[in-house]
């Protein structure tokens, strides 16, 4: 029995060096942030700046980064793409799970192809089709191609086939239409799929660089991640202690929400990562 | 008599009532039909059709070329470059992350108290904006202020340019990769972990599985299976799909080095606008994730089940 503290030290022991090694671009993201110019090109090492700069570099970032525009851009890009998800997916996932759908098993085959096609096979014909109608530049070039996700359609629908049916009869016995029935049974009934595939469809529109790089060439529509780059190209150079207070602003948002609704987080995940 | 025509009634009201049931779930199901068509089946339809054409945005003509855009894929430098890069990137960062990811988990599911904090802390990455963690990556490489070569010549090792070299860049992506996905793997195998049954594990020391090696080899291992296959095949198709790094920080440079396969359509498509060429080096790429498809689905069939 001697044997087990010891396993039990060199596990720990394991696992706080890898913790310490995924950290370690965080906190010199929050020490360099901090730091003085002069600082950072003498003591690289050093966690603790030698004089406070905080308040300088993030002034720096929030005067060259429109922060609040990127944000906001964020925010209705990501919010926008989860509501047409959500309203286009459920009711499609509903007809295919519970009702008596001819074209349920042809529309099997089309989700599952569907969820094999990136956004990086799509981009070229749809980039030309929103250049031919002058829609670059635009919340609606960078919305209109997620408004359909597959992936909606396969989460929801394998979440509805699990749902009773006596639920559906009770609701139609009422006379409820099935329209209805839809909005005031299954959506509500679906919440913990939707909290989980919102997290999911969040996360990865709020990181996507792909599609935002390719229909945005303005400021004022740039998400996130391309103001940031933009902000790198023009600006930042060697100054990074601006770069990385404006890297802290733009990662805050979603680490923020990620530490407040953790469980949830990986729970949204895994649900839809294993089911994907 | 009566009962058949009871019977007959009832047959044909429940025909009746399937057809309007089907109505009602065309209409549920048309937005989605609408946008699916729109926005996926056309679109791979008109790549795989500009993929035979040599158009550019700008002109307005085009004409059939065949498989000329395809011929000369084959002896495009840059292309091929392209190809390798990306082989390289995914076959050290997929395996990297599923077994560190695999790691971590056996040992974060083995802890008591420090468990939650654990998962945050590796889970982290996949919930921060890796456009804005790549910008940090870039100052740790920074060849003189950074603190990874600070590091180093403190034990005395010369450090490399690592993002700026041409036989490092490469790595230097990679270790950005697997920092990036090993939380995530992780997560997916905890979730694969805690759905084995207990009972299993007693079952094995029953059987004189003693050591913690014995019991995995006898019980996690095979029962982790449908879990490894599904995080093997999504690491494979993340890492195919590398391009917010090479974008952020390298370019593709330099001198092509760390030139991938989505980088490379990306510059001759939406830079270059060549469209045509664009679009058969996206076919090229569609049919890679179609064989990383098959290949999933081939071992699924043969796999034997354990539950």
């Amino acid at each position: 029995m001697n044997s087990i503290p010891v396993g039990r030290i060199i596990r720990f022991a394991l696992l706080s060096l890898g913790a310490l090694m995924i950290l370690a671009p965080y906190i010199f993201m929050i020490s360099t942030a901090g730091k003085t110019q002069s600082d950072i090109f003498t003591s690289s090492l050093a966690l603790i700046p030698q004089h406070f700069y905080f308040a300088e570099n993030f002034a720096k970032a929030l005067a060259k980064v429109p922060m609040a525009t990127l944000l906001w851009n964020g925010v209705v890009v990501c919010g926008m793409i989860f509501f047409f998800q959500v309203v286009v997916a459920i009711p499609c996932a509903y007809a295919m799970a519970k009702l008596k759908f001819r074209a349920a098993r042809l529309m099997m085959v089309l989700v599952m192809l569907g969820l094999l096609v990136p956004i990086h096979a799509t981009a070229l014909p749809l980039y030309v089709a929103f250049d031919g109608m002058s829609l670059l530049n635009s919340y609606t070039s960078l919305v209109a191609p997620f408004t359909i996700s597959v992936f909606a359609i396969f989460m929801f629908l394998q979440f509805f086939r699990a749902m009773p049916d006596d639920l559906l009869h009770a609701a139609r016995l009422d006379g409820m239409s099935e329209l209805g029935i839809v909005a005031r049974v299954i959506v509500p009934n679906a919440w913990p799929a939707v909290t989980a595939f919102a997290i999911f469809s969040v996360v990865a529109h709020w990181n996507d660089l792909y599609w935002p790089l390719i229909v945005v060439s303005k400021q004022a529509y740039a998400t996130p991640p391309l103001g940031l780059m933009y902000f790198r190209a023009a600006e930042a150079g060697d100054d990074y202690g601006a770069l990385m207070a404006a890297t802290l602003i733009i990662t805050v948002p979603l680490v923020a929400a990620f530490l407040l609704a953790q469980k949830r987080f990986v729970e949204g995940i895994t649900m839809t990562g294993l089911k994907g | 008599m009566s009962s058949v025509a009871l019977a007959g009634d009832v047959a044909g009201a429940a025909a009746l009532r399937a057809r309007s049931e089907n109505r009602t779930a065309w209409l549920l199901a048309a937005p989605a039909i609408v946008l699916l068509l729109l926005f996926v089946l056309l679109p791979v339809a008109a790549v795989i059709f500009l993929g035979f054409t040599d158009f550019e945005l700008g002109y307005g003509k085009f004409r059939f070329v065949g498989f000329e855009n395809y011929a000369h894929l084959l002896n495009d430098r840059t292309f091929r470059r392209s190809l390798w890069n990306t082989s390289v990137y995914t076959a050290i960062v997929a395996p990297v992350s599923i077994v560190l990811g695999l790691g971590v988990a056996l040992l974060i599911e083995g802890e008591g108290r420090a468990r939650g904090f654990f998962r945050t802390v590796y889970f982290l990455p996949v919930a921060s904006l890796i456009v804005a963690m790549a910008t940090v990556w870039q100052y740790i490489f920074h060849p003189t202020i950074g603190p990874l070569n600070a590091l180093l010549s403190l034990a005395g090792i010369p450090g490399p340019n690592w993002l700026g070299a041409s036989n490092t860049v490469l790595y230097s992506l990679s270790i950005i990769g697997i920092w990036q996905s090993v939380g995530f793997n992780m997560v997916l195998f905890l979730a694969g972990l805690t759905a084995i049954p207990r009972e299993l594990y007693a079952a094995a020391h029953v059987d004189g599985a003693k050591s913690a090696l014995d019991r995995f080899f006898l019980v996690t291992w095979p029962m982790l299976g449908p879990t490894t296959l599904f995080v093997v095949t999504i690491s494979i198709t993340n890492a195919v799909k590398v391009f917010e790094t090479v974008k952020m920080l390298t370019d593709g440079g330099p001198n092509k080095a760390s030139e991938v396969l989505l980088f490379t359509i990306y510059q001759e498509g939406f830079v270059y606008l060549r469209v045509g060429y664009a679009s058969a080096m996206t076919v090229v790429f569609l049919a890679i994730l179609v064989v990383l498809m098959l290949v999933q689905y081939r071992v699924l069939d043969r796999r034997v089940h354990y539950t």
